[in-house]
């Protein structure tokens, strides 16, 4: 294909991208490093008989003119990367010095509102990804197991967690398991404790949303490797079978091998996805025990005040995150492909 | 069809596995149907402090309206709260971001998947280094712009930006589709003497639908799943379902009203579980059809 012809048939697409994808980090890099304008402050003096004294008001309309004038503020530089919402270096060092231990140490930075975040959404990431693709796994032997027929509707129901919705499944999950809820109940009868509460335990709100994700991406897994399974080379196996290979040395050296590359596709799309992890924590309204990077920039962006430069502090970092998260893909990408497209 | 050999199984294998089936379709489904059930009931049995098969049998229910179930969630979302206003709205956004984001993606989608110069390849890289982008990072971008140039709040600005989103998605699933169709094709049409534009429309756009269908559905669970960008970018009176859910949790927490959530969590579920029924074949092969081609 000629380059015009290329360039005519990617001009919709790509002005798209370039627009609303492209120009937006950049937007978001710029913010970053602006805080908005402080409160004009003037200083007044009031005079009376017993002589002067000067007191400052704030001049609301110098301030809204500034504001008007240039709505992206003043420039801070790095300042708002390393303030206390963010990477908060001066606090770190405070610490370290001041703690007992790394434990006590660790402790204390997850205190710190970003640290969090991000220790939540890495450990989410960490649990769920490889917890649902052993569960899609498992869940795709057994309808492999089941006559053909019935295996239909069985796909049908396996499909639902992960379709609805995000804020809707987890909105359902939450639902059953507030402390009035079916599970909650459950889950109160067996640990004998009346007062159990999900929503005040924070311990018990990061299973929950641990069990979420997982409940809501093994489909995808199943999916994958049930289509997988379908494709297993059948006269590999049972020429395995003739040779006298037992039924784990089959699986071992036939089927697996025959699944990693799907496996591999599979986790880097699920770590992308979950490290994105957002909404359950609207649903569960989980903020006070469990923030993600990503709701850490929502709750910044909503509200009365729009933190628009902390947001874009945060972004900035969240993407630089993805970055490294993906980077093993690209420099392997880089080095195969890179080198044979051309 | 008989058995293969190689598909026996011993009976404690099999045992186990239809064991685990079961118990897995309970935890796939049940969700679903108790929230359904609970949806025709007062909020005072779907969450009941008492005993929860209150929520099965429903006493207060049957004190408070008479019946065993009351359609009263559903009649205040959807004519007090105004649901169907949200559902409009919905309705809206995710037709126009499905036909915008399938044109786009087609065009592009084949002019990668023909394209032999090594750019093409390194534009599915970044589109997929786009597609791991949290969508709410982007969405830090632009409310300042989008505020400084009045275009916040309204569907058009989150059509097309649901559109932009989708992109990366769209085009690494169309290319891998168009990849499949031999190269012959359009190539003898050239020869004949059609334009690449008229091979594309004449020879291409006959036999790509179940691929473009297949990728339709999965641009319409984006716009239709999406909380993070309709949530921010759309004023009140243009919310979409989904953020209106959500608003529903913050605002009215007082007795009753958490039913309307309930309801309307039913009535936004309802077209999903009918787009499974339909295209569940078309979902399955989409969901693989990067995987098993490696």
């Amino acid at each position: 294909m000629k380059h015009r012809t290329f360039l005519w048939f990617m001009l919709p697409s790509a002005t798209a991208m370039v627009l609303f994808i492209a120009l937006p980090i950049v937007s978001v890099l710029i913010q970053s490093v602006y805080a908005p304008h402080e409160q004009v402050i003037r200083e007044v003096e009031n005079c009376t008989l017993f002589g002067c004294t000067t007191s400052t008001v704030i001049d609301q309309e110098a301030t809204r003119a500034l504001r008007e004038a240039e709505p992206l503020g003043r420039f801070v530089g790095t300042a708002i990367y390393t303030d206390r919402n963010h990477l908060a270096l001066s606090q770190i060092g405070a610490l370290w010095s001041a703690s007992s231990g790394i434990g006590d140490f660790t402790g204390k930075l997850l205190n710190l509102p970003f640290y969090g975040a991000l220790a939540f959404t890495l450990t989410y990431t960490a649990l769920v990804t490889p917890l649902s693709i052993i569960l899609g796994f498992v869940i795709a032997l057994s309808v492999n197991a089941v006559p053909r027929l019935m295996r239909g509707p069985m796909i049908f129901v396996s499909l639902l967690p992960m379709i609805v919705t995000p804020l809707v499944g987890a909105l359902i999950l939450f639902w059953m398991v507030d402390a009035r809820g079916i599970l909650g109940a459950a889950m109160q009868a067996l640990a004998g404790d009346p007062d159990l509460s999900v929503k005040a335990s924070t311990p018990l709100m990061w299973a929950m949303l641990i069990v979420y994700g997982i409940w809501s991406s093994a489909p995808f897994a199943f999916v994958v490797y049930y289509a997988g399974l379908q494709t297993v080379p059948q006269d590999s196996l049972e020429s395995a079978m003739i040779d006298g290979a037992s039924r784990w040395e089959r699986i071992r050296y036939v089927v697996i091998p025959h699944l990693v590359p799907l496996t591999t596709f599979m986790a880097l799309i699920k770590i992308m996805d979950n490290f994105r992890v957002f909404e359950p924590i609207v649903s569960f309204n989980a903020a006070a025990h469990a923030q993600s990077l990503s709701f850490f920039i929502y709750s910044d962006l909503g509200g009365e005040t729009r933190l628009l430069s902390s947001a874009a502090a945060t972004s900035v970092l969240t993407i630089l995150g993805v970055v490294i998260l993906l980077s093993p893909v690209l420099v392997r990408t880089w080095r195969s492909f890179g080198k044979g497209a051309a | 069809m008989t058995t293969r050999i190689a598909d026996r199984r011993p009976a404690a294998l099999q045992l186990f596995l239809t064991g685990f089936l079961v118990l897995w379709l309970i935890i796939a489904a049940f969700p679903f149907l108790w929230t359904l059930w609970g949806s025709f009931k007062v909020e005072g049995d779907f969450f009941s402090k008492a005993d929860w098969m209150n929520a099965l049998t429903g006493p207060l229910t049957q004190a408070e309206t008479g019946a065993a179930f009351t359609g009263a969630g559903y009649w205040g979302a959807w004519v007090q709260e105004e649901f169907w206003r949200a559902a409009l709205n919905t309705l809206i956004v995710v037709v126009s971001v499905v036909c915008i984001s399938l044109t786009f993606g087609t065009l592009g989608g084949y002019a990668l998947s023909r394209s032999p110069y090594r750019y093409a390849f390194w534009l599915l890289i970044v589109a997929l280094v786009f597609r791991a982008m949290p969508p709410i990072t982007l969405v830090s971008g632009y409310l300042l712009p989008f505020f400084q140039w009045n275009l916040w709040g309204h569907l058009p600005t989150a059509i097309i930006v649901l559109v932009a989103i989708n992109q990366p998605f769209t085009l690494w699933m169309l290319t891998s589709f168009f990849r499949n169709i031999p190269k012959d094709l359009d190539e003898s049409a050239m020869v004949d003497g059609c334009s690449r534009f008229q091979a594309f429309r004449h020879v291409i756009i006959p036999v790509m639908w179940p691929g473009v269908i297949t990728t339709g559905l999965f641009s319409f669970l984006l716009a239709y799943n999406d909380f993070a960008v309709t949530a921010m970018l759309l004023s009140k009176e243009n919310q979409t379902m989904v953020p209106k859910i959500a608003s529903f949790l913050g605002t009215t927490q007082t007795k009753g009203n958490v039913m309307f959530a309930v309801s309307s969590v039913v009535s936004v579920t309802a077209p999903l579980f009918l787009l499974v029924l339909f295209f569940q074949r078309q979902i399955v092969s989409g969901l693989t059809a990067g995987a098993v081609k490696g």
